[in-house]
């Protein structure tokens, strides 16, 4: 008897609890929009990293590939003055921390802005750059040489050989790479409420301080997170499953 | 067609061409044979730019392609090539991997290309591969497709380095037929390779290269038959 009076003891407990942390004042809604803005800062930042990254990579790999025998003129001295504002982006990002990176754009480039949404996207989006440059830059020398010799002994211009043969190769190598790096940028996002955005993180843990209740909201955080993760993963192998077809068709 | 003046070619303090004077005619079959390091590859891929000369003069009918000013590009849709790997593009059908180049660089529309590319296929043989992808092909398939996909452009040259070195040796034979009736056709061609028996039948003019320069040069019936060079006699009768 004991024991179930304690289990509906505690089921009760936990009935008020989550009615306190989600149900009461429509505090739920605070979560949805916290993973509105997560996901959004998510988007946005993963397609400007995607942007940052290929034309980082392809400068890079570009450099490197003709530095050797590319005619001195104007043009070599640009794409060498490029590549060295690559190396430093990529150099500083991946050299400081993430919510310093933030702190700075927010308190520092951006301070007469206060939109910090817009301030989040554009500081996750850049660091995530510099880690998908690396990515696709990987990704573009792991293509056999020959490749490239191919395309352009047929007369195709290096950009050309660069977007028909090397990227469509390029993105199959990535893919599971790129994949974790923006499951990574995803929770990397949680920092966003340094800078007063509301995100998911932020909205669990202002639950928290109302209710004086962490373990419901903060669980259920977590939860959320979890849930996304997973679904992006499975995403990502189906995509994965598809793209590999072609190799043994 | 092609004329090399004092070609020379260092990769940092290695020079491997030590200048290079050549005339290719029209229509003309050259085969280079060679030890291996002799710098033979690096000769063939200078001729399209594939490598950059260090010095000297390239001139391909007319044009000094060594000149910077020069339209790289717009020469090399008309110099086939083909590479001892093969290099077919893993992620495209074998129609496909014939039709990019001459679409892309808007040589042809993509109905004549498909035409020509389904031409080409069906006196290769290879017709029912059209729709296949690279990895399903066996070597000696692959490079003929290499081969269609080079005169897919309507070349005015083909080079050829080591066709038929990466390949099973039961498939020598059906890359070497298609070269051989390519040159039955007329088309100019510079081949690399170590098949003697097709650089004899097939060749107009036979370079030795060893150590950066052409040792010996001369008819396959010369250079088979009573080759002068102490280094020739002794490259043939290790190879042969
Ligand atoms: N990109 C490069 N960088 C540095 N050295 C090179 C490069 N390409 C070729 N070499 C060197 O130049 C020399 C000649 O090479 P090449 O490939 O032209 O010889 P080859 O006659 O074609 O030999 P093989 O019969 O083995 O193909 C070799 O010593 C090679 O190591
Ligand atoms: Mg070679």
């Amino acid at each position: 008897m004991t024991i179930l009076d304690g289990l509906s003891a505690w089921l009760s407990d936990l009935k008020a609890e989550f009615i306190l942390n989600f149900i009461d004042k429509n505090r739920w809604e605070m979560l949805v929009e916290g993973l509105q803005t997560t996901l959004l800062i998510a988007l946005f930042a993963c397609l400007l990293g995607i942007a940052i990254g290929v034309l980082v990579a392809v400068v890079r790999t570009t450099w490197e590939s003709t530095r050797l025998t590319m005619r001195r003129g104007p043009g070599r001295l640009a794409l060498s003055l490029l590549n060295r504002v690559c190396l430093l982006y990529t150099t500083v990002i991946r050299g400081t921390p993430v919510v310093v990176q933030l702190l700075i754009m927010y308190y520092i480039i951006f301070a007469s802005s206060n939109n910090g949404l817009m301030v989040a996207s554009l500081a996750f989006g850049i660091n995530s750059g510099a880690y998908v440059s690396e990515i696709i830059r990987s990704g573009i020398l792991s293509v056999d040489k020959g490749q490239m010799e191919a395309g352009r002994s047929l007369g195709m211009t290096y950009l050309q050989t660069m977007w028909k043969i090397i990227a469509p190769q390029v993105l199959k190598n990535v893919l599971p790479t790129l994949a974790n790096e923006f499951i990574a940028l995803l929770k990397e996002t949680s920092v966003a409420g340094y800078v007063a955005v509301a995100d998911l993180t932020f909205a669990g843990n202002r639950i928290r301080g109302v209710t004086y209740s962490p373990f419901m909201p903060l669980i259920a955080v977590a939860l959320i997170y979890l849930a996304v993760v997973m679904f992006f993963t499975w995403l990502v192998g189906k995509l994965e499953r598809r793209l590999r077809q072609g190799d043994n068709r | 067609m092609i004329t090399v003046k004092n070609l020379h070619k260092q990769f940092g303090n290695l020079e491997v061409l030590k200048g290079i004077d050549q005339h290719i005619s029209p229509g003309e079959k050259v085969v280079i044979i060679g030890p291996s390091g002799s710098g033979k590859s690096t000769f063939l891929r200078c001729l399209n730019l594939l490598e950059t000369p260090t010095s000297g003069q390239i001139f391909f009918e007319g044009t000094d392609i060594t000149d910077p000013k020069c339209d790289i590009n717009a020469i090399r849709r008309r110099m086939g090539m083909v590479f001892q790997q093969f290099n077919l593009f893993p992620h495209l059908t074998v129609m496909q991997n014939l039709t990019l180049a001459p679409v892309t660089t808007g040589v042809m529309d993509k109905e004549s290309a498909a035409r020509k590319a389904g031409q080409l296929l069906a006196r290769v043989g290879l017709s029912d591969k059209a729709g296949a992808y690279p990895a399903q092909l066996s070597g000696g398939q692959k490079q003929r497709i290499a081969i269609v996909r080079a005169l897919t452009m309507n070349p005015d040259v083909m080079l050829f380095d080591e066709p038929t070195s990466a390949l099973d040796p039961e498939m020598v034979g059906e890359v070497l037929d298609v070269m051989k009736q390519l040159a039955k056709d007329g088309m100019t061609m510079v081949v690399v390779t170590h098949e003697m028996g097709f650089a004899r039948e097939v060749g107009d003019r036979v370079l030795f290269m060893d150590e950066g320069i052409v040792m010996e040069e001369g008819t396959p019936q010369q250079i088979f038959g009573n080759p002068q060079n102490p280094r020739t006699q002794d490259f043939l009768r290790k190879v042969l």
